[in-house]
C-alpha cells in the first residue's frame, strides 16, 4: 500500500483495558466494511480481548476504561513508560465515564451493599489523564469507529487531528432529525461536542453528553432553558453528571 | 517418574475481561485447580439507587460492551413489570429483532475471533487475513450483517438508543427492513459454510454431569421473559430468580458465584439447547445433527457448537419477524408509562445465558434497590469445578504444561465468559 509513491509507516498499536465494559475495544473489531483495510494499515501487537499474541514494543497505546485500583495505576504507569503515544479511548478513559457515579457514594456502604463482609479494593474513579499524561483523547460511549479510523489515518501520515468544535445540534440539523428538546425531552445536544453524527437523537433519544463539551458551551443559557421547560434540578443533574465530561449545575 | 505440572495463566487472552487460571499437579495428584475473576469491581447496583426509571436502561447497558442490548432489555422489562406496563406487540417484535442481532454478533465474535483460533492453532484471527482470507471474510461478513441488524432496530449495536421504557422509540422504514431481510437471507449460505468449518474441528471429548438453567420455552425457543427451568427439575416464576441463583461471595474473586441443586450449575447456549431443543427450527435441528450435538449434552466444550446452532435458529426467527413487520401494517410501538411504587424482575436470555435485573421503585419512579445477576456469575463455580475435573482427567503421563494450558484455556473460553459483566 502506498500513496503518491510514499510508503506509509504501519504503527505498532497495543490495546489495554481497565475498569469498563470493553465496548470501545470491541468497536475496533466492528465496522466490518473496512475491517481488513484497518487491520492492514496498522500492526496490532497487543489486543488481549481477541488475540493471544504479544509482540515486543509498540508506538501507540490505546487505553480503554477508567482507573479504580492500585494494580491498574501500576499497569498504566508501565504502559506510559513504554509507549510513544498514549491515547485515551472512550468516555471512561477520558472522563471516568459512568464509573464516576460511584464517587458520590460512601465507599464502605457501597462495598458492603454489593460484597457483604468480603469487601473489595476500589479507589475513587479517575480518568486516565488524571493518572498519566495523555497525548490524545477520543471520547464517546462507545467511541465511533469511523472517527477512530480517521484519527489513525492522521497518526499514520503525521497530520494533526482536530475534533469538531460544533455541538451535536448541528449534526441533527444536517440530518433533518427533529429536535428532541423541542419535543419536550431533555437533550444535551447544545452542550456536547459533535462528530458522532447525532445517532442518539436520530434513534429517538436525547443526547446524554458522552463526548464531553463542544467549544465554548453556554452552560448558563442551557440551565435557564432546561428549567424553563420544566425539567427538575434532579433530572438535569442526573443527565449532566452521567459520563463525567460536563460541568454540573452551578 | 510421577507427573508434575504447574500452570499459571494470568489475564487469560481471547475472553472478555480479566480472569486467571491456576492448576498445580504434584506427583500425579491435582493439588490446585482454580478459576479466579480479577476484574476491577464496578458497583452498578449501588450506582442505580436514586436514579430515575428512564436512566436505568441507559446506565445498565454500560455494564457490558458485548451484550448491552440484553442488559437494556432486562432492565426495561424489570421497570415495566414494576409499573404494570405491557408493551405493544410490534414493539416486542422489534426488541426481539434487536436482541437477535446481538445474539448473532456476540456468538460470531466468540466463535470466530475467540474460540476458532485454538482449533486452527493460531494466536488470533488476524493472521487469517494472509493465510486463509476466505475464512476472515466469512467471519467479517457474518458479524457485519448481525451488527447492521442491531444498528437498524436499536439505533446502535453497542449501547442501544431506541429501546426505551414502554416499547421502542422509532421503527425503521419498510425499505430498510426489506434491504436488511435480503441481506440476512443471503447470509444463510455463509452460515452453512460456518457449520461445515466447525464440523471439521475436533472438539475435546470431556463430560462432567451438570445442572443446566435457562428460561423455559412454551411455544417458541425462549429469549425474553417467562418461567425458569433447571435440568434437575427445579422450576420457578421469573420473580423467583433468587431461588434459582443463590449468589454468594468467595474470597479472591471480584465476581460472585451461584449454586442450585448441586455445588454449581451452568447457563448459556448449551443450557438453552438442553432445556428447549424441542422448540428449535428444523434447520437449527439439522445443524445440530451435522455438528453431532444431541440433548442432553454434558460436554462444556460443546457450548461453542450450541452457539452455532443458535445462530441458525436466530437467523430464521429474525427472517420471520422481518417478514411479519414488512407484510403486516404496523401499529403502536410505545405504551404509556406511569411510575408507581413496586418491584419488578426482568429475565432475558442473553448470549452467555440467563440474565436477571430486579428493581424496587418508589412512587415517583426512582430506584430504591437494584439487583443484577449475570450469566458469567452463574457459570463461575461450574468453570472452577470443570477445571478440577479436566485436570484430573488429563493429568496423566505424557501431558505437558503447554498442552494442559491449551485445554484449560479452551475450556474457559468455551463458556464465553464476560468478566466486565460479572463484576458489575
Amino acid at each position: 500500500m502506498n500513496y503518491l509513491g510514499i510508503e506509509p509507516v504501519r504503527p505498532r498499536v497495543a490495546l489495554f483495558s481497565f475498569t469498563g465494559c470493553e465496548g470501545c475495544q470491541l468497536q475496533l473489531a466492528n465496522h466490518e466494511e473496512s475491517l481488513a483495510e484497518f487491520l492492514a494499515a496498522i500492526r496490532i501487537v497487543r489486543f488481549r480481548e481477541i488475540s493471544s499474541s504479544e509482540q515486543g514494543e509498540y508506538d501507540i497505546a490505546l487505553v480503554e476504561g477508567a482507573i479504580t485500583r492500585n494494580d491498574e495505576v501500576e499497569r498504566l504507569l508501565a504502559i506510559r513508560a513504554q509507549t510513544k503515544v498514549l491515547v485515551a479511548l472512550g468516555s471512561c478513559a477520558c472522563y471516568g465515564g459512568v464509573n464516576r457515579l460511584k464517587n458520590s457514594l460512601d465507599p464502605a456502604v457501597m462495598n458492603r451493599e454489593v460484597y457483604g463482609d468480603l469487601s473489595q479494593e476500589s479507589l475513587p474513579t479517575r480518568s486516565v489523564g488524571e493518572v498519566v499524561t495523555v497525548d490524545l483523547e477520543i471520547p464517546g460511549c462507545p467511541v465511533s469507529k469511523p472517527e477512530v479510523e480517521r484519527i489513525i489515518q492522521h497518526l499514520i501520515w503525521g497530520i494533526p487531528y482536530s475534533f469538531p468544535a460544533y455541538p451535536v445540534c448541528l449534526e441533527c440539523k444536517q440530518s433533518f432529525t427533529l429536535c428532541r428538546f423541542q419535543q419536550g425531552e431533555l437533550c444535551l445536544g447544545p452542550l456536547t461536542r459533535g462528530g458522532c453524527r447525532a445517532i442518539c437523537p436520530a434513534g429517538g433519544l436525547g443526547c446524554w453528553g458522552c463526548r464531553g463539551p463542544a467549544a465554548d458551551p453556554n452552560y448558563p443559557e442551557f440551565f435557564a432553558i432546561a428549567r424553563q421547560q420544566g425539567f427538575s434540578e434532579r433530572e438535569i443533574n442526573e443527565r449532566l453528571t452521567f459520563f463525567g465530561g460536563l460541568e454540573v449545575t452551578p | 517418574m510421577k507427573l508434575n505440572l504447574d500452570l499459571n495463566v494470568s489475564h487469560l487472552t481471547r475472553i472478555e475481561g480479566h480472569g486467571s487460571i491456576r492448576v498445580r499437579v504434584v506427583e500425579g495428584e491435582v493439588r490446585e485447580a482454580r478459576w479466579d475473576v480479577v476484574e476491577s469491581p464496578r458497583f452498578f447496583e449501588a450506582m442505580l439507587k436514586g436514579k430515575g426509571y428512564r436512566t436505568a436502561g441507559i446506565l445498565t447497558a454500560r455494564i457490558c460492551g458485548i451484550c448491552s442490548i440484553g442488559h437494556c432489555l432486562a432492565s426495561l422489562r424489570a421497570t415495566e413489570q414494576a409499573f404494570g406496563v405491557t408493551i405493544p406487540p410490534t414493539a416486542a417484535s422489534l426488541r426481539l429483532l434487536a436482541k437477535h442481532g446481538e445474539t448473532l454478533q456476540s456468538h460470531w465474535l466468540h466463535l470466530f475471533f475467540l474460540a476458532a483460533p485454538d482449533f486452527l492453532a493460531l494466536p488470533s484471527v488476524i493472521p487469517l487475513l494472509e493465510s486463509r482470507p476466505e475464512l476472515f471474510h466469512l467471519a467479517r461478513r457474518l458479524r457485519g450483517v448481525a451488527n447492521r441488524l442491531s444498528d437498524l432496530i436499536a439505533g446502535r449495536s453497542t449501547h442501544p438508543v431506541s429501546l426505551q421504557p414502554g416499547g421502542v422509540a422509532v421503527i425503521p422504514s419498510r425499505e430498510k427492513l426489506l434491504i436488511l431481510g435480503d441481506e440476512l437471507h443471503r447470509s444463510l449460505e455463509d452460515i452453512s459454510a460456518a457449520v461445515e468449518l466447525f464440523a471439521s474441528f475436533r472438539i475435546p471429548d470431556f463430560i462432567r454431569e451438570t445442572e443446566y438453567v435457562s428460561l423455559k420455552g412454551e411455544a417458541t425457543y425462549p429469549w425474553i421473559g417467562g418461567r425458569l427451568l433447571s435440568s434437575d427439575g427445579v422450576e420457578g416464576a421469573e420473580e423467583e430468580y433468587l431461588r434459582m441463583t443463590n449468589e454468594y461471595v468467595v474470597p479472591s474473586n471480584s465476581s460472585k458465584w451461584c449454586r442450585l441443586s448441586r455445588p454449581s450449575f451452568a447457563v448459556g447456549a448449551l443450557a438453552r439447547f438442553n432445556n428447549n431443543f424441542r422448540l428449535l427450527h428444523p434447520e437449527a435441528l439439522q445443524a445440530a445433527e451435522r455438528l453431532a450435538l444431541s440433548p442432553p449434552c454434558h460436554n462444556p466444550f460443546m457450548n461453542n457448537v450450541a452457539q452455532l446452532v443458535e445462530c441458525v435458529q436466530v437467523t430464521h426467527e429474525a427472517l420471520r419477524l422481518l417478514d411479519e413487520l414488512i407484510t403486516d401494517p404496523q401499529g403502536e410501538i410505545m405504551a404509556p408509562v406511569t411510575p408507581r411504587a413496586g418491584v419488578g424482575v426482568g429475565a432475558v436470555e442473553v448470549p452467555r445465558g440467563i440474565l436477571y435485573h430486579c428493581y424496587e421503585y418508589d412512587a415517583q419512579g426512582y430506584i430504591l434497590r437494584a439487583d443484577c445477576v449475570i450469566p458469567t456469575t452463574q457459570n463461575n463455580a461450574n468453570i472452577h469445578l470443570d477445571l478440577s475435573a479436566l485436570a484430573r482427567r488429563y493429568a496423566v503421563e505424557g501431558m505437558s504444561d503447554e498442552h494442559l494450558e491449551l485445554l484449560c484455556s479452551m475450556l474457559v473460553r468455551a463458556y464465553d465468559p464476560c468478566l466486565s459483566c460479572s463484576v458489575h
